[in-house]
């Protein structure tokens, strides 16, 4: 694969004794979608946090956009994360400020933009989720997936090169699943990101990523299109793709993993 | 192997916890920037923690007045000596009273509030999201307060005092019919600027960094549950209240 | 604007009530008002008692303030008190032969120095003793000489 934008390269982390990821490789082509999956619990959050910089790996080196994430300093990590946005799970919205706030806020910190060039910048983003109307409100007057759809205008409203996504289809309903995975490939392709999710989503993402990777018992052990890995013949990809109970990836210990 | 919390020595861990309280207060400071977000954001704070507070230190104030100058009356009244009841007033209200009391105050009103309302955005991963978008949330979030603290407890303190003097004016004068010129001259030769007054004023100080320092930090290590919430919260109150009367020891002796 | 006009005005109103309070408090429940100016000058008076008189009890001229006691030492050669007065400048004509006693405010009140201006031309500067002193009096041996007297007068008739 030429010139990925992220790449990780034997990366090695452990929680105490636990070891959360051992030995995982993966490289992430520029302008696609990828999609980390695995059952709960098997350090795929971790994987987005080691590429946000907010934990460094054992062994093993981040390059997000050629720059080694886990050995830069305070200040260069925050130069970095300008061009990453994140999507946390439930959306993460600060609860004190409205919606439009919440999506200037990025602009406010980072840019000198004048008042009418945030206003425009914020209100268009907030078009492209479908969200122009609610501007004036507050995050708790909002549905779970209205949230979610903030929060990632939020996410891309520095017009970041990669966005992450920590399972952003959880606890959403079919329909408002199909509005976040519809935004998700517009924005991506509209303005030419590459978007990282971490989901147990399989059906979804089938139907919008690219690439996945696919982890189990703390190592990767399947990577390629959804096409491909559906009809794997790997007893533990065909498991988990195809949700069956019986299969190598036992439930107790994929329990005994705590995220 | 990293320790395992409980495993930690039981004399070190306290040592180690105010080691880690300091270089959080030194990253906070040394996070000052000094620009309009950080005024307007400090005035915001000001607002939350120190004007709402307002109402309960007034009414607190006033009553400390009143039952100081009905002790003090009491008491002087054996020696015939109740028109020194300003004096006796004036000088245990500057010197301790009023900062320990509004300290003690401020912690259970604004000390909670702070670590609670910090303890939540970290609960709900907002100081995560602000991280990941490259803004520090120890500047954005965690010095305002600090800094509103520091300038707010004082002001509420002369409040405090005030209302006090104001209790005991109603007091003496309204109720025992003491003679008003009196209590003033009292006062007023009696009470010296520089260090009764002025004593007060930087134990007060101290007390708003104290008090704000610790509901700052243990709201920013908070476990992110309910449960760490709570339990940041009742710590806050706990340790900033100790220590506001184990300082105000150590700055009288230094002061006097 | 994220902090809005309301939250602004309340803590405006907030601080300068604050700052109120606390120059309230400073000019009239403490000795602050009664300060003297820095712009003073130093004379000195001898007393063979000074009692109870304390360091900043006030200098009064007819029961106006005009300064303050500086200091108090022993001479350790005559056994006298020296007291040291810090004068405000403003009173800067007071007559080299003013005489100085130590009175109490009220019978069982504080001690202060009272000021009895003189009639000479020239005027106390910096440095200048007053010599004509009257010294406390001391209410023990005010009595013990009236118990003494009228004992003594008793005798007599």
């Amino acid at each position: 694969m030429k010139d990925p934008i992220i790449r990780l390269s034997n990366l090695v982390y452990r929680r105490g004794s636990k070891v959360i990821l051992n030995d995982v490789s993966m490289d992430i082509k520029r302008g696609s979608i990828v999609a980390i999956m695995g059952p709960s619990g098997v350090g795929k959050t971790t994987i987005l946090r080691l590429i946000s910089g907010q934990l460094h790996p054992n062994k093993g080196s981040v390059e997000v956009n050629g720059k080694l994430i886990s050995s830069l300093s305070r200040r260069d990590l925050y130069t970095c994360r300008k061009e990453i946005g994140v999507l946390l799970q439930d959306g993460a919205l600060f609860t004190d400020l409205t919606v439009f706030e919440n999506v200037a806020t990025p602009l406010r910190e980072h840019t000198d933009l004048s008042e009418e060039e945030i206003h425009d910048r914020v209100m268009d983003k907030l078009k492209s989720v479908g969200l122009a109307d609610t501007a004036k409100l507050m995050p708790y007057s909002l549905s779970g997936g209205m949230a979610r759809r903030v929060a990632l205008a939020r996410a891309v409203i520095m017009n970041p090169r990669i966005v992450l996504f920590d399972e952003p289809m959880t606890g959403l309903d079919p329909i408002a699943m199909s509005t976040i995975s519809r935004l998700i490939r517009v924005t991506n392709d509209e303005l030419g990101l590459t978007s990282v999710i971490v989901t147990h989503n399989v059906d979804q993402m089938n139907k919008l990523v690219d690439y996945c990777f696919i982890l189990a018992g703390a190592k990767l052990i399947a990577e390629g299109s959804p096409q491909v890995l559906m009809h794997c013949d790997e007893p533990a990809v065909d498991q988990f793709m195809n949700g069956r109970v019986e299969g190598p990836i036992s439930f107790n210990v994929a329990a005994s993993y705590q995220t | 192997m990293p320790k395992d919390r409980s495993k930690r020595n039981a004399f070190l861990a306290p040592i180690a916890e105010t080691g880690h309280c300091g270089v959080f207060l030194i990253r906070m400071l040394g996070s000052i920037r000094l620009e309009r977000e950080l005024l307007i954001s400090t005035l915001q704070q000001i607002y939350l923690i120190g004007a709402r507070s307002l109402v309960i230190i007034m009414i607190c104030g006033f009553f400390v007045g009143m039952v100081l100058s009905l002790q003090a009356i009491n008491a002087l009244q054996l020696f015939g000596a109740s028109d020194q009841v300003s004096l006796l007033v004036g000088k245990t209200l500057f010197r301790e009273l009023g900062p320990v009391l509004t300290a003690l105050l401020f912690a259970g009103r604004a000390g909670t509030s702070v670590a609670a309302e910090i303890g939540l955005m970290k609960a709900t991963s907002q100081i995560e999201a602000m991280e990941l978008m490259a803004i520090d949330p120890v500047q954005r979030i965690a010095l305002p307060r600090f800094l509103a603290g520091v300038v707010s407890l004082p002001l509420l303190t002369a409040m405090f005092n005030a209302f006090a003097v104001i209790g005991a004016v109603v007091f003496s004068i309204g109720v025992m019919g003491l003679d008003p010129g009196i209590f003033w001259s009292k006062l007023q030769s009696g009470i010296l600027f520089s260090k009764d007054f002025m004593g007060g004023v930087w134990k007060s100080v101290v007390f708003g960094g104290i008090v704000s320092l610790i509901a700052v930090y243990f709201g920013y290590y908070a476990k992110p549950t309910g449960e760490g919430v709570g339990t940041a919260t009742t710590r806050t109150v706990v340790l900033s209240s100790v220590l506001v009367l184990i300082f105000d020891f150590i700055m009288t002796s230094l002061l006097i | 604007m994220r902090a809005n006009y309301k939250v602004e005005l309340t803590s405006g109103i907030f601080l300068l009530m604050g700052v109120a309070a606390l120059l309230w408090l400073a000019t009239e429940a403490t000795d602050y008002g009664l300060q003297i100016g820095d712009d003073t000058y130093l004379v000195s008076a001898r007393f063979s008692n000074v009692a109870d008189l304390k360091i900043r009890a006030p200098v009064k001229i007819g029961g106006v303030t005009v300064g303050l006691v500086d200091q108090i030492v022993l001479d350790a050669v005559t056994f006298e008190a020296v007291v040291t007065l810090k004068i405000d400048q403003q009173f800067a004509d007071i007559p080299s032969d003013s005489s100085a006693s130590i009175l109490t405010s009220g019978v069982l009140g504080d001690r202060y120095i009272g000021l009895e201006p003189g009639g000479a031309m020239d005027a106390l500067t910096d440095g200048d003793q007053i010599l004509i002193t009257q010294s406390a009096i001391v209410l023990e041996n005010l009595i013990s000489k009236f118990l003494f007297n009228t004992s003594s007068k008793g005798s007599n008739e």
